[in-house]
């Protein structure tokens, strides 16, 4: 083949805004759906994911402070600037999980209007699942749901966009901050993914993206004392994962979004808020009412 | 005054020159927005905790008789006479006839026309005669004809005062004149004792009630009283509350005692001892003596009689068997 | 009748209230307890008893059965066998039944008082005035749901989940039961609940309103026992779903022992609420909040103000009027009217206060009480003010459920809420100014699940309740609550 030389990207982790390689100076090689060399990816390690749960504490406060209007706008523009690079989405997701290109292309336009669905619930969900409570007293009631914290999740190892964004997307559209393990095979569109986040006016260090193995991760981030919850869907299949990681879980009451059964199919229309409401936490505020 | 006078919980040293906070209607103004707020809910509750206490036995027939003690004999209708004084007065030095046991009343409580005839029929007991003054009940006069009032009562010989606050100047914050009143008339009182009355239920907040207490407390007050008994609420336990934490509150930062009387509504035995858990738990038991804590009433003396009877004799007691006066 | 009229001391006034008991007579005590299976009272297969005592003498009141694994077993059956009717039944029949039982409740609350103060040496004052009247209010609450599940936001077809194991502690038995056992039959669950070990005497008497409301059979089973019942009815594989207040150390051990078998689960744990204070607060009624956050129910309650956040500029101000509060309250015979504070539930419990009352002076923080005298038998702690604590001491990080506060002080807003934010617990939270948009700053920032504003310790069955962080997961009450027994949307 003549002609140019392609200039290859190198495939960094993704913690508080900015792409540091792994701490540990490892790399694994990632390969295309058919075992063809793609690339090599950072390959995280546990001090790594130390850094990112450092990274996402401290995005926290300034996140869930920001008004749901606000977090919504931020969330289109990441669609938008996903919109702006689909053709290389699709290109990174046929790569990762061949299938064909309309699949490919219909799961990035999904993995868009995910975003887009996602945005919308910001300044939606504390109207839905927030109330006015009627006390048997003289008081004004009211419950809103708020961010649970730092939230760890394990991306779905099939689905490397659209799954990757089903997850994220409901876990930070409250104001919760995330550090999420990539799908292990197939991490590479998670890493343009977030270059679109960095460019993107989503904080640093909202979103932290992790390339490597939620069996060696995983533990890390169960056991981590500073982390409120966690999302083991990318976990589904892998019972003995899973259940390793709902007991290191306990010792600080993470709230553990358990792994399905399999892999489910992304592109259905998420069933409402739930995922959101699975890392919120109900505040509940009383005030007299008098003269 | 330093700034810290209007320190936000009037701690002991942090009022020690009530002078300076009067000193203009700004310093005034500005000391009695300090004082701590009320949360009234908070305060309600608190009072229907203290309404829970179980008073019984020996306790309560404590409470009984001195609820006689503390309380202020009145009446005060248009259609008074010196007949119904008369028999007022006997009432309120023998409530109970043929049981020595049985306390005098504190005072009788009458206008200044009836002062004469009322301290002719208390003459020789411990009964004090009281008498309103200042255009009671609604206090819409000039301060002259004010002072000719409380004039009129103390030199009828009347031994308390009981005056209204201009509700008007207070409500329009224009609290100077209100405390200004308050002195010309204790001034005018000369050894009488000054109870003044805030009318509370025109108040409309507790954060009113507990403002007022202070001004009447600095304007020389021996005591503050609730109500005249002639506007549409009256004395409340929660009001209460307020006023005992502002004269405990006062004496801690002045040293100066004042008391507190309760007046209008109060016509069953459980409701006064209610009253008394009050002062007990609030201001404390150095309150419970009749020259610190009082009951403007009249129906009231006869249901606790009939209490007293039943603790007496074990039987509830008829209405028959108590003196109408 | 005595006639002993006394004419006033007007010089030295005193004025001791007279004992005025509640009559003990007025609640039933049995000799001995079976456990509640089935719609009947069985003896327990192994034939073993434990004593329940009455903490405020330490007197035995009852040998009450402790359940075995093979009992559990029997209970976790009958409740299968009773969901099979019980989740078909109409919800508004569901609702009746629960309707029932809260009339019967209110029928029977003088009794229930009674035997609560008892079992647990809490003040009659308070199982007459909150414990019983929010127990009924409960029922009737979760009662109207019944039917109107559909409407509750959770899809339209939410379904029960099946067999709810339920593990309550000794602070609020009743209420505790109430919170646990109305939303789950309401949502048409059926229950195996355990009381906790010290106090079960409140839930073996719900079993026979259950009998009285005619509730079908295996609706509510009550297995009595301690801590291996406890482990038997969570491991039980025919429980659905589990729900757990009590200690953060048994929460976590249970949220292990559940990890991958699918089961649902809620955790109401422990808490070690800052209570703010600030300088335009409405003081006499702050006062009062702190009093009632940590001395109400001897301090026996998760979400107890127990860190006391006082601005350093009212701090000396605030102490003063605390002290002079805390001579005003009474300390003896829970069944005594005017009593404030009663007992403490258990020798075990006491010696944990004990033990952190000793480390808060050992660390130098310094401790005061007013003068209180302690009944002789029976287990007592007096109301204990803990002034110059630091974030670092332990009276100010570890839960002492007794009635011991921790004063701290701040400077300014940020730093109040950093402090009160510094622990891993997340239950409630109070806040005291007169500034509205200072209030709801602070409720904005508080990590907690219950922000009381200048109030504290309210409860009513239409307010969530529950923990963020080690507080535990889930919400008691109100709609919010129903999710924890219902299966929805993708569960369904």
């Amino acid at each position: 083949m003549a002609g140019r030389l392609d200039v290859r990207k190198t495939y960094k982790l993704y913690i508080g805004g900015a792409f540091p390689r792994s701490e540990s100076g490892r790399s694994y090689a990632v390969a295309d759906s058919r075992g063809r060399f793609l690339a090599n990816a950072s390959h995280a390690s546990r001090k790594d994911a130390r850094d990112a749960v450092v990274a996402a504490r401290k995005a926290f406060d300034g996140w869930s402070g920001a008004t749901a209007y606000n977090r919504g706008q931020v969330l289109y523009r990441v669609a938008e600037l996903m919109e702006g690079r689909r053709d290389q989405f699709v290109e990174e997701v046929l790569a990762a999980e061949g299938g064909g290109r309309a699949k490919a292309t219909a799961a990035v336009d999904a993995a868009i209007d995910r975003w887009v669905w996602y945005a919308g619930w910001t300044d939606k969900v504390a109207q839905v699942a927030g109330s006015a409570n009627p006390v048997a007293g003289p008081y004004f009631n009211f419950s809103t749901p708020e961010p649970t914290g730092v939230v760890a999740a394990l991306a779905p190892q099939s689905s490397s966009l659209l799954g990757l964004v089903s997850v994220v997307a409901p876990i930070v559209c409250v104001g919760n901050t995330v550090v999420v393990v990539t799908s292990a095979d197939r991490p590479l569109p998670a890493v343009t993914l977030s270059e679109v986040l960095a460019t993107s006016d989503v904080p640093g260090g909202v979103v932290n993206v992790l390339t490597g193995h939620a069996a060696e991760l995983g533990p890390w981030l169960a056991d981590h004392l500073d982390v409120n919850a966690i999302d083991l869907t990318g976990a589904a299949g892998d019972t003995d994962l899973a259940v390793d990681l709902e007991v290191r879980a306990a010792e600080n009451t993470k709230r553990v979004l358990r792994s399905p059964a399999a892999e489910p199919d992304w592109t259905a229309t998420p069933d409402g808020p739930r995922r959101i409401l699975a890392f919120c936490e109900t505040k509940t505020v009383w005030h007299p009412m008098g003269v | 005054m330093s700034s810290s006078a209007v320190a936000p919980f009037v701690a002991p040293d942090a009022i020690g020159d009530l002078a300076a906070a009067t000193a203009s209607d700004s310093a005034l103004r500005r000391f009695l927005h300090g004082l701590p707020g009320v949360d009234q809910v908070g305060a309600e509750a608190r009072a229907a905790g203290l309404a829970t206490r179980s008073i019984k036995k020996d306790a309560k027939r404590w409470a009984l008789d001195m609820i006689v003690a503390m309380t202020d004999l009145t009446t005060l209708e248009g259609a008074d006479t010196p007949g119904k004084v008369r028999a007022m007065s006997a009432k309120a030095v023998q409530p109970e006839p043929g049981d020595p046991t049985c306390p005098s009343v504190a005072a009788v409580c009458v206008y200044p026309d009836l002062v004469a005839v009322a301290k002719r029929a208390v003459a020789g007991s411990s009964v004090a005669v009281a008498s309103v003054a200042t255009a009671f009940p609604s206090g819409r006069a000039s301060l002259e004809v004010k002072l000719a009032d409380v004039a009129s009562a103390v030199d009828a010989g009347a031994d308390e005062v009981d005056m209204v606050i201009d509700r008007g100047a207070f409500l329009a914050g224009r609290y100077s004149v209100v405390l200004e009143e308050i002195r010309a008339v204790k001034q005018a009182c000369g050894r009488a004792h000054l109870k003044v009355i805030l009318e509370t239920g025109e108040l409309a907040t507790l954060d009113n009630v507990r403002r007022a207490s202070w001004l009447a407390m600095a304007g020389g007050a021996d005591f503050i009283k609730t109500s005249t008994g002639k506007a549409a609420q009256s004395a409340t336990p929660p009001v209460t509350l307020v006023m005992l934490e502002a004269v405990r509150d006062f004496a801690e930062a002045t040293g100066t005692v004042v008391g507190v009387k309760v007046a209008g509504g109060i016509r069953t035995s459980k409701e006064a001892v209610r009253y008394l858990v009050l002062v007990h738990e609030t201001a404390g038991v150095e309150w419970l003596r009749p020259d610190r804590f009082r009951f403007g009433a009249s129906s009231l003396l006869n249901d606790v009689l009939m209490q007293r009877a039943f603790q007496r004799t074990g039987r509830y007691h008829s209405a028959d068997r108590v003196t109408l006066d | 009748m005595a006639v002993t009229t006394q004419v006033p001391d007007l010089v030295t006034p005193t004025w001791d209230y007279a004992p005025a008991p509640e009559a003990r007579t007025l609640a039933t005590i049995e000799a001995s307890y079976d456990l509640f299976i089935g719609g009947d009272f069985v003896a327990p297969i192994d034939g073993r008893r434990f004593t329940t005592v009455d903490p405020s003498t330490g007197e035995p009141l009852a040998e009450v059965a402790e359940a075995g694994a093979a009992d559990v077993d029997k209970a976790v059956r009958a409740a299968r066998r009773a969901f099979i009717r019980w989740s078909k039944l109409p919800g508004a029949e569901r609702g009746k039944y629960l309707f029932r039982i809260a009339r019967l409740l209110q029928e029977r609350s003088r009794e229930l008082a009674v035997l609560e103060s008892i079992d647990n040496g809490k003040p009659i004052r308070e199982t007459r005035d909150v414990d019983l009247p929010l127990v009924a209010a409960h029922f009737f609450h979760h009662a109207g749901w019944a039917d109107k599940l559909a409407w509750a936001g959770y899809g339209p077809d939410p379904q029960p989940l099946g067999v709810a194991g339920q593990i309550i502690p000794w602070n609020f038995p009743l209420l505790m039961l109430a919170w646990k056992i109305a939303p789950a039959l309401a949502c048409g669950n059926t229950v195996v609940l355990k009381p906790a070990e010290t106090t079960p005497l409140t839930a073996l008497a719900f079993a026979d309103i259950c009998r009285q409301a005619e509730l079908p059979a295996g609706v509510v089973n009550i297995v009595t026992g301690a801590g291996e019942t406890g482990r038997a009815l969570v491991e039980h594989p025919g429980v659905d779903k589990v729900a757990f207040t009590g200690s953060t150390e048994v929460g976590r051990s249970i949220q292990r022992a559940l990890a991958g078998t699918g089961k649902r689960l809620t955790l109401e744990l422990g808490g070690k609420a800052a209570n703010v204070i600030f300088d335009d607060a409405p003081v006499d009624q702050a006062i009062e909040g702190i009093v009632n956050g940590i001395f109400f129910n001897q301090g026996h309650v998760c979400c107890a103000g127990s860190r006391l956040l006082v601005q350093e500029s009212v701090h000396d101000a605030v102490v003063a009027r605390l002290k002079r509060r805390l001579r005003t309250l009474r300390l003896g015979d829970p069944l005594d009217k005017n009593t404030d504070i009663g007992a403490i539930n258990s020798a075990e419990q006491l010696d944990r206060i004990t033990a952190l009352v000793d480390a808060g002076q050992a660390e130098g923080a310094v401790m005061w009480q007013p003068e209180c005298r302690l009944p002789e038998r029976g287990w007592w702690h007096a109301p204990t003010v803990f002034t110059g604590v630091a974030q670092s001491h332990r009276i100010a990080r570890e839960e002492i459920f007794g009635p011991v506060v921790s004063v701290l002080t701040f400077r300014t807003p940020s730093e109040a809420v950093a402090k009160a934010n510094n622990t891993p617990y997340g239950l409630s939270a109070g806040v005291w100014t007169e500034k509205g948009s200072r209030i709801l700053w602070m409720a904005q920032r508080l990590r907690a699940g219950v922000v009381w504003a200048n109030t504290f310790n309210r409860f009513d069955p239409a307010s969530p309740f529950g923990g963020y962080k080690e507080s535990g997961f889930g919400r008691e009450g109100g709609r919010h609550g129903l999710a924890a027994y219902l299966r929805t949307g993708a569960d369904a």
